[in-house]
């Protein structure tokens, strides 16, 4: 008994190590004194310091950020009506069109995506059609989310809304959406850490303009594996610990909070 | 003029009728009690009144206008679902204050009558709590205050007691009669309990397969069932096939197959050579030790075959001469007597002619 319990905490305690310590080490050398990722030297901020002087790489940030909160924003509206859509009329079809994009081949919607924005839409690449993009394959997530968090939920709060006297919009404003919110805030900040690392979409939908952030921080380790990336990344991972924490928090407090309109 | 008129509404899903053709005028300050089993259409005609199903066909009318197309929350009329549906995001004075609010009400008014309604159903100092922290008997009255503040036309309760256990139920069912009478709302109530339907109501309305069966007091429901579905469905009843033997407007002459001839009252349609059932209720069937001492024209022999006793009162099952078995109901009013009769006496039974109903097959 006792023997086996250890045995399935050095599994866990394995797990995990093989989960966090490349993070780990990702986080120290940011803050290494050396310009190699061998030994450690000391402490240093330069890293930051190079980060934040290279222009190029503020550049790819700050497109990174305007495509992931448009995205992410488009999504939310898109998913959230998406999720309401196929509770409320019981759609067949709905959900294979919304959820198939999550299981398909990211390599396959890349390609398509640019087909069809080149083919189909005559669009020029570059900022809106990677929103677009991006857009199209974080619906499905917000959906699933908000339609699971409508599941577990009673109809007939929703008819009571109207049977008491609330216009449609009314009953949306007043009693749906505050008792969805917390979903609905999941799958927004879901949506912002799937766009704001993607890749392999970006790659075929960004065409020759902007630099993008994980496109710029590939081109520049196939250079050399500078700390200045440990930097970046660390940075990216900060800013989606916070994002992970703000949900979790959400999700018990959003319902607290509104109560007390 | 009555305040709601059903008229021919008609809902199909598909192939199935879950309510057909049915008629229901209600008046205003009414009891109203929709009572049938589970299924039989009672939720589907409450969705039609409250605005959140169509009829196929038919007509809703309150105060005399139609309402099929009017949208629920133009309608004012309110419901008491029963899942409560309270507004789990809403403390129990915002939930009561919904209605209110989507009406327009002024602050100051809306603050008063929530204090006022939460006084009612005896909730005033649960005025900040959430839903989930309430019980069951709490959240209905929540639910019974939500609906009523608004002061609709007209209050929609569907199965509101379901939830409960038998003795909250009791409870609950006293004060819903209050705060009937107190706040002199009409009140559509449904359920599937007989004994609470006929507590409850001024008037029922038995439901089966989607079709009424018959509206009536009461008393009248349980003393005059229409026909074998109303008599079987509201408590119990010894039924016998007959046949007419002679029908005129004060009585009917009828025979039981194996045993004589029997008298019930009078009624409309019947005539000699009919076929149906002689229906008597268990409480209205006396025994005897002997023949004589029957006041009453009609007696039958019979051995006791059973007996169960239940505290208050004891049944008795008797087996008549023709195989029959008869269900007697007698109260145990004298102190420490339990039984009258042991099984195997022999007994004569015999009931008041006009205690009994005959019903066409
Ligand atoms: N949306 C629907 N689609 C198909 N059939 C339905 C629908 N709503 C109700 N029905 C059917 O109509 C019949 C009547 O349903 P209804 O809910 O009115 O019954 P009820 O009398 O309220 O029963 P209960 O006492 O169990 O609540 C049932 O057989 C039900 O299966
Ligand atoms: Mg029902």
């Amino acid at each position: 008994m006792q023997s086996r319990n250890f045995g399935l905490w050095l599994v866990a305690a394995l797990v995990y190590a093989f989960l966090y310590i490349p993070l780990v080490i990702v986080v120290v050398y940011s803050f290494n004194d050396s310009k190699l990722n061998t030994e450690w030297v000391g402490f240093t901020l330069f890293w930051y310091e190079a980060l934040f002087n290279n222009k190029e790489m503020l550049i790819a940030a700050r497109n990174s950020l305007i495509i992931a909160v448009s995205a992410s924003i488009c999504a939310t509206v898109l998913g959230t009506m998406a999720g309401l859509a196929i509770h409320r009329y019981k759609l067949k079809v709905l959900p294979i069109l919304v959820f198939t994009p999550i299981a398909m081949p990211e390599i396959l919607l890349g390609v398509s995506l640019l087909l069809f924005f080149l083919q189909v839409l005559n669009l020029t690449l570059g900022m809106v059609s990677i929103i677009i993009a991006h857009t199209t394959f974080c619906i499905g997530f917000v959906t699933i989310i908000v339609w699971a968090r409508l599941q577990g939920m009673n109809w007939s709060v929703f008819e009571a809304a109207r049977d008491l006297g609330a216009s449609p919009w009314q009953s949306f404003r007043l009693v749906t959406l505050p008792l969805i919110m917390p979903a609905v805030v999941a799958g927004a900040l879901m949506s912002f850490i799937l766009s704001i690392d993607d890749f392999v979409i970006t790659f075929f939908t960004k065409g020759v303009g902007e630099p993008i952030l994980p496109i710029q921080i590939y081109t520049m380790i196939k250079v050399s594996i500078t700390p200045e990336v440990n930097a970046i990344s660390t940075l990216l991972m900060l800013l989606t610990l916070v994002m992970i924490i703000i949900a979790t928090m959400l999700d018990s407090g959003v319902l607290r909070g509104e109560a007390k309109q | 003029m009555a305040l709601l008129e059903i008229r021919d509404v008609t809902r199909r899903f598909g192939d199935f009728t879950a309510v057909n053709n049915v008629n229901i005028t209600i008046e205003k300050g009414e009891f109203f009690t929709l009572l049938g089993p589970s299924g039989c259409g009672k939720t589907t005609l409450l969705r039609m009144i409250a605005g959140f199903d169509l009829p196929d066909s038919g007509q809703i009318l309150l105060d005399g206008i139609n309402i099929v197309n009017m949208p629920p929350e133009k309608r004012p009329i309110h419901t008491v679902f029963q899942s409560y549906a309270l507004f789990p995001h809403m403390t129990v004075a915002g939930n009561i204050a919904f209605p209110l609010k989507m009406s327009g009400k002024m602050p100051d008014e809306i603050r008063s009558r929530v204090r006022e309604s939460l006084d009612n159903v005896h909730l005033s100092s649960f005025a900040n709590r959430f839903p989930h922290e309430l019980s069951g008997g709490q959240k209905q009255r929540v639910a019974f205050a939500r609906g009523l503040v608004n002061r609709p036309r007209l209050l929609l309760l569907d199965e509101p007691l379901g939830a409960l256990d038998a003795k909250l139920r009791e409870e609950m069912q006293i004060e819903l009669i209050n705060l009937q009478q107190e706040v002199g709302v009409t009140f559509v109530f449904v359920t599937h309990a007989q004994n609470e339907a006929l507590a409850l109501s001024h008037r029922i309305a038995v439901m089966n397969q989607g079709n009424i069966e018959q509206i009536d007091e009461p008393s009248k429901i349980y003393g005059f069932p229409r026909n074998r579905f109303v008599a079987n469905f509201i408590g119990k009843i010894n039924m016998m096939d007959v046949q007419v033997l002679e029908a005129t407007y004060s009585h009917l002459k009828l025979i039981v197959a194996g045993l004589g001839e029997v008298t019930a009252p009078g009624k409309e349609g019947v005539k000699a050579g009919d076929k149906g059932i002689m229906a008597i209720r268990p409480e209205q069937v006396q025994i005897l030790h002997h023949a004589e001492e029957a006041e009453v024209k009609g007696h039958f022999p019979g051995k006791v075959h059973d007996y169960l006793y239940v505290g208050n009162v004891t049944t008795y099952i008797v087996e008549l001469a023709n195989g029959i078995r008869i269900e007697a109901l007698l109260p145990n009013s004298t102190a420490g007597r339990a039984k009258f009769f042991e099984v195997g006496d022999s007994v004569v039974v015999t009931w008041q002619h006009d205690a009994s109903t005959f019903l066409n097959d």
